[in-house]
């Protein structure tokens, strides 16, 4: 650990808008209202998969008060999809409906009342088609195709890969075992619903402001779609109301919003219901995953095979991504010399899944803990034991070719395990009462960009003028997490002022250098180290023009409390404003760029497209429960998190992600569902949907771990990810310490605890999940050898260091 | 249709011609420019529209100033919503016990954070104006420095 001390770096400071939010005085994109502006409304299909048959917009044209309608006739005839390999969706529908929710007419009216009865004068006729509503319904039909692309009739991805030979480490085992789950789908559910105002100026240029996660995604994807130059729109990505994911793609109501501007000379706001949010998704994919491992007598792994089957819904999404991450990260947390993962993509006619915190990752870890812990159990193991035993070394490479930085997961085992009692608790509550542990690791930011490119990941601008004030230019989004404060810390840090000096404008493409976005738990890294290196070359101008005037080089100064000075001699210096007249003076206009780009490993296999980063974080967490064993509720009564982030810039920002986290992960593990029937929500509102209030939520103890990793800004790994992952097999192995009940599928409701204890009773396997598997044929496994234990390879280069 | 009506927010009287089927939260948005109070659902379930209605019109300065501290504001959109909640919970029990807190809380729903921040809060805020004299209690605490337009905005001038 670095003993180098910090001004800002480390300290818990409110965030830099935290007055702004608790004062209501935050403008999220419903809150704008622009003079003329009109509202519109999207006409969303009622079946799950139909022709179009007929759509008639004039009796819609006709009523007074609407400016326009719109289908996908009066839009380029182009498709779109935020992956370059899956340009399949439409934001009008022309000829086929794909879900119940598809967009096919949009309105422009006076209010937004007027909007909606237009769109009931809308005449749509349709030719219904088979709707395939599961993945054995889409395999079994490949004559009823959703989409006429993909690996398969209804396949959307198949993938196979490979690293050594695992039936020879089968072989080598004391124990082979085989277990199936399930992993329901469930949905992001942000307070605040999308919403978007497009303005199409008399100059014939167009400013979209909208509650997204990846204005740079829109900025690009609205060119293609409106068929305009890129150079003429400008995207500003307004504070975002809760994001987790569901605001990472481009959506049909953004698409209708801008076109209906250009047509109408106004503004145009379209706000979604919460009942069009649910159908917008994007969330969690429904998995199910087979799972075969071997282990020696001390639970040393041997090899793994993992399987997975994702239901994709109708549109493709991020789900090629979404399919390789379900395979990904198997190997991060423990020694896994040999590995082999299959994995399936297939389409339905539902809302498409996509990214939600944790991106693919919290399905296989819910599988791999349980299975862990069951293997335990049949070795005559304690459950920490034998993952403390085996976890993966710091800086070496594992499997399937992921580099491993620094690891704090030991520490993070010692410490939950100590804070929680485990060892006087673990086998010994009384009945209906349980302990469970789970570890998991995740991902510091996506090595690659959605499309290939050898451009920045993430630009910032740092200026400063003769005012003494410093502004920073960036192109992240703040979702809540804090990521516009981080900049101003790491800026304040360097430069030696305070936080409240700086002003953070970001996520505007016309002024703001390009950040990919806010996924993946990319951009306090990227952003922060892209930050840094501008916030550092200021510095160096400033120093520069100091020490000419204090005749002496500039490697004597220091920058600290809004000063810059001699280091051995502090009083000597002129204050920060001082500093930066004379920089000015010297250098012209002090506007000063940094970037950066995930490091190039060298090795041949960089690890495929998914899964590679510049660092992981770890974590590991202790889930005590309350098992009703006559209603079959689960109430979680308190939980443990240890979290290696590195280093915790804020703690206590850090503390609410991981507060976060963990009550995501209770709502997935315990409640939430994304559930259809014949193609309709079941429960689209948030009184049916299900998720954990203030009453439900337990008490919460989170440790942070530091580990100072040198690829982080300040040694920072990521904290708003990665913490949900454990949180959900902890609670499963721990129903099982309750009650002996195995619930291998999510959610763990009540009547799934009473089958499994109905099955005890019976003296049956008290363990209720899915019973088969669907008959699919994984295409033959790129073959690559492991690369498990190999030390961590070389940076070949660093783009944009220097 | 159209009905005119005469409303007192936020201490000002304010006259409304507004259609007879909105909602509160709507005249409040869209016909009085007040956007401080966000729409979350259609139907009431997720307590993101909260409003004080015929309450005391006390300012809720030490809790907003406890939600800035402890960082119990993340995306902040639930948030204008929980601080009322809060707000009349405190005024009708003034210590209360954390069970308290979150039944009070929990028509409001959080997806950002865990609540943990936001049980704090209110137990540092109820803490302050319990240890602050009636003077005090009465008097908005913005702080003047971190946010210039603080005071006016929470008593809804801004």
């Amino acid at each position: 650990m670095s003993t180098k001390r910090f001004s800002v770096i480390g300290k818990g400071l409110p965030k830099i808008d935290s007055w702004s939010k608790v004062t209501g005085a935050t403008q999220y994109a419903d809150d704008f209202f622009l003079p003329r502006m009109a509202y519109g409304k999207l006409l969303r299909s009622p079946h799950p998969h139909a022709l179009i048959t007929r759509l008639d917009t004039s009796r819609a044209k006709a009523l007074p008060g609407v400016f326009a309608v719109i289908t996908g006739h009066d839009l380029p005839r182009v498709k779109f999809g935020i992956m370059p390999v899956s340009q399949d969706e439409e934001a009008l529908c022309v000829e086929k409906v794909r879900m119940v929710g598809d967009a096919v007419a949009a309105v422009a009216a006076v209010d937004e009342e007027t909007a909606e009865r237009a769109t009931l004068l809308i005449d749509v006729e349709y030719e219904l088609l088979p709707p395939l509503m599961s993945i054995e319904d889409s395999l079994a039909h490949p004559e009823a195709r959703i989409h006429e692309y993909g690996d398969g009739p209804n396949v959307h991805k198949a993938v196979s890969l490979q690293f050594g030979d695992v039936e020879e480490a089968f072989r080598q085992a004391d124990l082979v075992r085989e277990d199936v789950f399930f992993f329901e789908g469930n949905t992001h559910l942000p307070m605040e619903e999308h919403a978007a105002v497009a303005h199409f100026g008399p100059d014939g240029k167009l400013t979209l402001w909208s509650s997204t996660q990846t204005p740079h995604y829109v900025h690009r994807l609205l060119g293609k779609i409106l068929d305009l130059p890129q150079a003429h729109i400008r995207v500003i990505a307004t504070p975002v109301g809760g994001g987790f994911g569901g605001k990472l793609d481009a959506f049909a109501h953004e698409i209708a919003a801008c076109r209906l501007s250009q047509l109408t000379g106004r503004p145009v706001k379209i706000a979604l219901t919460r009942e069009e949010v649910f159908y917008t998704h994007r969330g969690r994919h429904p998995v199910l995953m087979w799972m075969k491992t071997g282990f020696k007598k001390d639970g040393a792994i041997t090899g793994m095979h993992f399987r997975s089957w994702l239901d994709g819904g109708a549109y493709g999404s991020y789900g090629v991504a979404s399919t390789f991450y379900t395979g990904a990260l198997q190997t991060v947390t423990y020694k896994i010399p040999v590995y082999k993962f299959e994995g399936v993509r297939v389409f339905t006619n539902k809302p498409p899944c996509g990214p939600k915190r944790g991106h693919g990752t919290p399905q296989p870890r819910f599988a791999v803990e349980c299975h862990l812990d069951k293997a335990a159990e049949q070795l005559g193991l304690d459950p920490v034991e034998m993952r403390r035993r085996h976890l993966t070394e710091p800086f070496t490479k594992t499997a399937n070719h992921l580099t491993v930085t620094t690891t704090g997961l030991a520490e993070c085992i010692d410490r939950v395990v100590e804070a929680s009692g485990w060892h006087e608790k673990r086998g010994k509550l009384p009945r209906g009462k349980g302990i469970g542990i789970a570890c998991s690791a995740y991902m510091t930011g996506a090595g690659l960009a959605i499309y290939w490119n050898d451009m920045p990941h993430s630009g910032v601008v740092v200026r400063a003028d003769r005012s003494g004030g410093v502004s920073v230019l960036c192109g992240a989004t703040d979702i809540g997490q804090g990521s516009d404060s981080i900049l101003a810390y790491v800026v304040a840090e360097v430069l030696g002022i305070e936080p409240k000096d700086i002003r953070v404008h970001p996520a505007d493409t016309d002024l703001t250098p390009v950040d990919l976005g806010s996924y993946s738990s990319r951009v306090t890294l990227m952003a922060g180290n892209a930050a840094i290196q501008a916030a550092e070359r200021l510095r160096a101008r400033i120093f520069e023009a100091v020490a000419k005037k204090l005749e002496i080089t500039p490697g004597d100064l220091e920058a600290r409390d809004r000063r810059v000075f001699v280091k051995d001699d502090a009083e000597r210096g002129v204050s920060f404003g001082e500093a930066v007249v004379l920089a000015e003076s010297m250098h012209g206009v002090l506007a000063i760029p940094g970037s950066y780009a995930p490091p190039k490993r060298a090795g041949k296999y960089k690890g495929g497209g998914v899964g590679p980063s510049p660092c992981y974080s770890f974590s590991a967490c202790v889930v005590e429960v309350d098992v009703d064993e006559e209603t079959g509720q689960v109430r979680p009564t308190e939980v443990w998190v240890a979290h290696d982030v590195g280093r915790a810039l804020n703690p206590i920002l850090v503390e609410g992600q991981v507060e976060g986290s963990i009550y995501m992960g209770l709502g997935e593990v315990l409640m939430e569902e994304q559930v259809f029937r014949k193609g309709v929500h079941k429960i689209p509102s948030m009184l049916e949907y299900k998720s954990p209030t203030a009453l439900e939520t337990p008490e919460i103890h989170t440790i942070l771990v530091e580990t100072d990793d040198p690829e982080g800004p300040f040694g920072a790994k990521e904290a708003g990810q990665g913490p949900l992952l454990p949180v959900i097999p902890a609670v499963a192995n721990a129903v099982y310490d309750a009650v002996g009940v195995r619930v291998d599928e999510t959610p763990i409701s009540p009547d799934k605890v009473v089958r499994g204890l109905e099955l005890k009773r019976q003296g049956k396997t008290a363990r209720v999940g899915p019973e088969k598997l669907p008959l699919f044929t994984f295409p033959a496994p790129r073959a690559i050898d492991s690369a498990f234990g190999l030390p961590a390879d070389a940076i070949a280069e660093r783009p944009f260091a220097s | 249709m159209k009905v005119q009506l005469t409303l007192t927010v936020n201490g000002e009287e304010r006259d409304v011609f507004a259609a007879v089927h909105k909602t509160l939260l709507e005249v409040l948005r869209e016909d009085l420019g007040l956007t401080g109070t966000k729409h979350g659902c259609e139907l009431g379930e997720c307590g993101t529209c909260t409003v004080l209605v015929d309450g005391e019109p006390v300012l809720s300065c030490p809790l907003q100033q406890a939600f800035a501290e402890l960082g119990a504001a993340q995306c902040g959109y639930c948030t204008p919503g929980m601080l009322l909640s809060a707000r009349s919970l405190l005024d009708g029990n003034p210590i209360p016990t954390r069970d308290e807190v979150r039944e009070a809380l929990a028509g409001n729903l959080c997806r950002c954070t865990g609540y943990t921040k936001i049980l704090d809060a209110v137990e540092l805020a109820a803490l302050r104006i319990q240890r602050a004299s009636p003077l005090e209690r009465s008097e908005p605490q913005a702080r003047a420095g971190d946010s210039p337009g603080a005071r006016a905005v929470v008593t809804g001038r801004a």
